[in-house]
């Protein structure tokens, strides 16, 4: 049992500046393009002009004869080692095949960059052009072309025996009760689709490794990563190196979210390195990240919902086709991550969730925050708008009368613990007024028109395992070591506040180690808003096997039974009742210096989050395993928007956004998130799209591809931190990295409903927006 | 290779001659000639502002700068805005409204900003917005970087009275 006490626990609830924030003020932090090493090779890549493509051969021979190049490699060189976390399908560089345009075929190492990208021009592929599907309808159609002949042989930690559709990649289905039974009882049933485009994650730094070798062959990766764990095994699995000779390291990270979980250029990096013998850094221009790496799934989703005519909510199918591009990547667990969602935090008796993902030939789809849940969320709660509307009900009354309380149990079984959803709801309908000012036109400037609009937001965090070590230093400091990346989120911060919670001391007082994997413990990655959850009750387990052994000493020191030691702040354990206490520093003299101190003190946590699913609940096939989902997480959003009636254009005039955190170790971190999620999904709600023509990116750059600006986005964005602590962390926390962006894409098209138009597509584009004003589409490509 | 020129480069006050190719770019010379790596390659065209530094005072892309042309101009970069070891008012600020996430941004934003308040000691929040609209960060939705730049607006000019809310 962790020993705790309100002044033990000082460093929790503490708005800090974060650990290496002057670090990156002062322009010092370094990324890894800042850093160089003695003879270090700058790496390019040919990418593939076509977008299906059988490699009959390649001439390198100009590009070895241009002065300056160190080595040329191609995937033929390297093999048929496959990589990937769900399922292994893809090479480091593509082998026999090409599946879409800009998919790396071959690298070159040299000295300059300017050296490598011209070698790289001068690299010739023979290939042999294939028929291309860019659509899912092309891709399932009978006849397809197929991208993956040996998908059958590929290891995968999911059953895709369920696929029957050409090029599908995963089938899977959720049954909860009898939705045609349902919908029989049902007064009001709507049934629509909804459709959301691919997003870029834009991190603002472009993926980059830098690789060195040793004399014993081992490989050193430094990158901008998620994981250096997934980075080591990725290294790993597409270049045949054992992991005891791949060490994987992580500067600063420049953003990721999401998408740098799995590999990005890393095994290039190694594999140039490996072959010149000299540290190579590859780095990727913007244009290059935006067309070889990865993107949110773009989906079609169709969703019909059925209710009686008092508001009570009976009956949800829903059908949901996801682009998975050319390689698997995360796409089963992000497609089951969605159907996971496809009932919202709602009561439904009745639930029929079906779920495809299917190979294309465009780029790959991936984790991306949120991961498959913004679309299921975006279409969802558009639904339950427009069923209230059906029904004549307030949407707000709707989902009051509807919404999950702890005790309920979701999709699978698992019964909610708590819920801090109603706290959100009432927060943010209290702050917008929602209850004075919806339902009657809101005042508007001349030529524009106002709306306002709810979204609630449910998601879990967790997944996964996850480990730390804390470590009593001589001086009674601790050093905490958890494997997780710090992607600019906080963790480092935030892991360290814990840290210093669970034994009394102040943030200065924990030393925090950057993740190495020759170092570090395990651990799976900073994904699915997991880290403050997982890894910090890895922490609070680490610490209380600390405290644990330092109590055995303090006892001794203290001639005190075991059981009477209390840990007090400072760094302090004294005797309960008494004013008598022992200095960390002095436990830690007697455990390094003394016969009968033990050795040194070190406290280890292991975690594996694990929710045994009822099979007798809900039936499911063709999934991923959802045994060690987590901890669920709900928030509640209100916005208020805009639309000039000349030019389509959708601004948030202000939002409202309420999430429970359990417990906000860092408040103003919380915020900082809250805020930056938001934003990120208001891009993803207006103006984000990646738009290929025959299976070509037509706007990889900042300027053609829009994220929002200061001025695309309010100064009034209210976020509202609600702590209903979790039972199940040491200090009640819980993760918040998605559910903000989550929430954006419904909350702002329902606000532009409530102004008079239903646009059932994501990105609502100023064109978009016209043509719903002026025809009355709704958006959606059929 | 393009023909190099001699520059006499002033960075941060401290002048030195420097041979540059007149198609290199000041975020090249920078970053790889100098080893001052603040300034971030993040879009090399002009869209994102990672890159930017103050050239005689004014924000410019580094990226888009060609270094050659600098001769009699002082360039200021982000590591230049620390005077003994002591951060400037703006980065102050940027720390202590939590506005720094992963940071990449940060550099450039940090530029803008102070060019911001020199030219305007201050600025209402609608035009901090303005501002800072040709910096792109992905990571903070603005929120916390507005309020850094109110922050140091205040700081810098206590006795002035802060201008309304947008």
């Amino acid at each position: 049992m962790l020993m705790k006490s309100p002044k033990t626990e000082a460093a929790i609830g503490l708005t800090m500046s974060r650990l290496e924030a002057l670090e990156k003020a002062s322009g010092a932090a370094a990324f890894t393009e800042d850093m160089t090493l003695p003879g270090m090779l700058h790496g390019a890549l040919v990418l593939s002009p076509h977008a299906h493509a059988r490699i009959l051969g390649y001439d390198l021979s100009r590009a070895l004869a241009l002065p300056g190049v160190k080595a040329v490699i191609t995937g033929a060189e390297i093999g048929r080692r496959y990589m990937g976390l769900v399922v292994k399908d893809e090479t480091a560089l593509a082998v026999d095949k090409v599946r879409y345009i800009g998919e790396p075929v071959a690298a070159v190492a040299a000295i300059d960059v300017a050296t490598a990208r011209a070698a790289a021009a001068l690299v010739e592929v023979e290939y042999e052009p294939l028929p291309a599907v860019f659509t899912i309808e092309e891709a399932i159609a009978e006849g397809a072309p197929i991208l993956h002949e040996d998908f059958a042989s590929y290891f995968k930690i999911y059953d895709a025996s369920t696929c029957r559709l050409p090029n599908e990649l995963t089938r899977s289905e959720i049954i909860l009760g009898d939705v045609a039974k349902g919908f029989a009882e049902c007064d009001v049933v709507v049934e629509r689709v909804y459709e959301t485009a691919a997003q870029n994650h834009i991190y603002m730094e472009p993926c980059a490794a830098l690789a060195a070798v040793d004399g014993r062959g081992k490989v050193t990766v430094w990158s901008s990563t998620q994981s250096v764990f997934r980075t080591q095994a990725n290294v790993h699995e597409s270049l045949g190196i054992p992991m005891a000779r791949i060490r994987s390291v992580v500067p600063r990270v420049g953003g990721g979210f999401g998408g740098k979980s799995e590999a990005t250029v890393q095994p290039v990096a190694a594999a140039l390195a490996l072959k010149t013998g000299r540290p190579v850094r590859v780095v990727l221009s913007r244009e290059e990240d935006m067309i070889t790496m990865r993107a949110r799934h773009p989906a079609r989703m169709r969703v019909k919902t059925g209710a009686r005519r008092d508001g009570t909510l009976v009956a949800r199918e829903f059908e949901a086709w996801f682009d998975g591009g050319a390689y698997a990547d995360d796409s089963p667990a992000v497609l089951n991550f969605a159907m996971f969602f496809a009932g919202g935090p709602y009561r439904f008796e009745h639930v029929r969730v079906e779920g495809h993902a299917i190979y294309t030939n465009k780029l790959r789809a991936g984790a991306f925050r949120g991961f498959g849940n913004p679309q299921a969320t975006f279409a969802s709660e558009s639904q339950i708008d427009e069923i209230a509307r059906e029904l004549g009900m307030d949407p707000l009354e709707l989902r009051l009368k509807n919404i999950v309380k702890p005790g309920d149990r979701w999709l699978g079984g698992q019964t909610l613990a708590t819920s801090g959803l109603e706290a959100c709801i009432d927060k943010v309908i209290d702050a917008s007024r929602w209850r004075e000012r919806h339902g009657s036109p809101l005042p508007a400037p001349a030529g524009k028109r106002r709306g306002l609009g709810l979204t609630l937001t449910a998601h879990v965090c967790g997944f996964l395992s996850t480990s730390a070590i804390v470590r009593l230093a001589e001086d009674g400091s601790v050093t905490l070591n958890t494997g997780a990346v710090d992607l600019g989120q906080g963790s480092d911060t935030v892991l360290s506040q814990m840290c210093a919670a669970g034994l009394g001391l102040g943030v200065d007082d924990v030393n925090f180690v950057a993740p190495d994997t020759d170092a570090s413990p395990y651990n799976s990655g900073t994904n699915c808003s997991r880290v403050t959850y997982m890894v910090g009750r890895a922490v609070g387990e680490a610490t209380q096997a600390v405290q644990a052994k330092m109590a055995k000493i303090a006892a001794r020191i203290l001639e005190c039974p075991e059981d009477d030691v209390e840990l007090l702040p400072g760094g302090l354990m004294g005797v309960a009742g008494s004013n008598r206490t022992v200095s960390f520093k002095e436990i830690a003299a007697r455990s390094l210096w003394f016969a009968d101190g033990g050795g040194p003190v070190i406290g280890s946590g292991s975690i594996m989050h694990n929710e045994p699913l009822d099979p007798k609940h809900t039936l499911l096939s063709g999934m991923v395993s959802f045994h060690n989902v987590g901890a669920f997480i709900f928030g509640a959003q209100v916005a208020e928007v805009e639309i000039d009636e000349v030019t389509g254009k959708v601004d948030i005039v202000e939002a409202w956004c309420a999430h429970d955190v359990g417990r906000a170790v860092n408040p103003g971190a919380v915020e900082g998130q809250i805020q930056g999620g938001f934003v990120q999904g208001a891009g993803y709600a207006l103006s984000e799209e990646m738009l290929w023509k025959g299976g070509r990116l037509i706007n990889p750059s900042l300027s053609d591809y829009k994220i929002p600006c200061a001025l695309d986005v309010p100064y009034e964005i209210r976020s509202f931190v609600v702590e209903v602590p979790d039972p199940t962390h040491p200090f009640g926390a819980k993760g918040v990295g998605e559910p903000p962006l989550i929430g954006a894409g419904p909350v702002i098209a329902n606000a532009i409903a409530d102004a008079g138009f239903r646009v059932r597509r994501l990105p609502i584009t100023p064109e978009r927006m016209l043509r719903a004003m002026l025809n009355g589409e709704d958006g959606v490509d059929v | 290779m393009s023909d190099a020129v001699l520059v006499s480069l002033s960075i941060n006050d401290e002048v030195r001659p420097v041979a540059i190719p007149i198609d290199r770019t000041l975020l090249d010379v920078l970053r790889e000639d100098l080893r001052l790596t603040g300034a971030k390659r993040a879009c090399e065209a002009g869209a994102c502002g990672a890159c930017n530094v103050l050239i005689d005072g004014h924000t410019a892309r580094s990226c888009l700068t060609l270094a050659a042309d600098l001769e009699g101009c002082a360039v200021r970069t982000i590591e230049g805005l620390a005077q003994d070891g002591v951060p400037s008012v703006v980065q102050q600020a940027f720390l202590d409204a939590g506005a720094i996430q992963c940071g990449f941004c940060m550099p450039g934003m940090i530029m803008s900003a102070t060019e911001l308040l020199a030219d305007n000691p201050s600025p209402t929040i609608a035009e901090i917005r303005t501002g800072i609209s040709g910096n792109l960060c992905r990571c903070s939705g603005y929120v916390k970087v507005i309020e850094a730049i109110a922050l140091a607006a205040r700081r810098l000019a206590p006795s002035r009275p802060m201008a309304a809310a947008s």
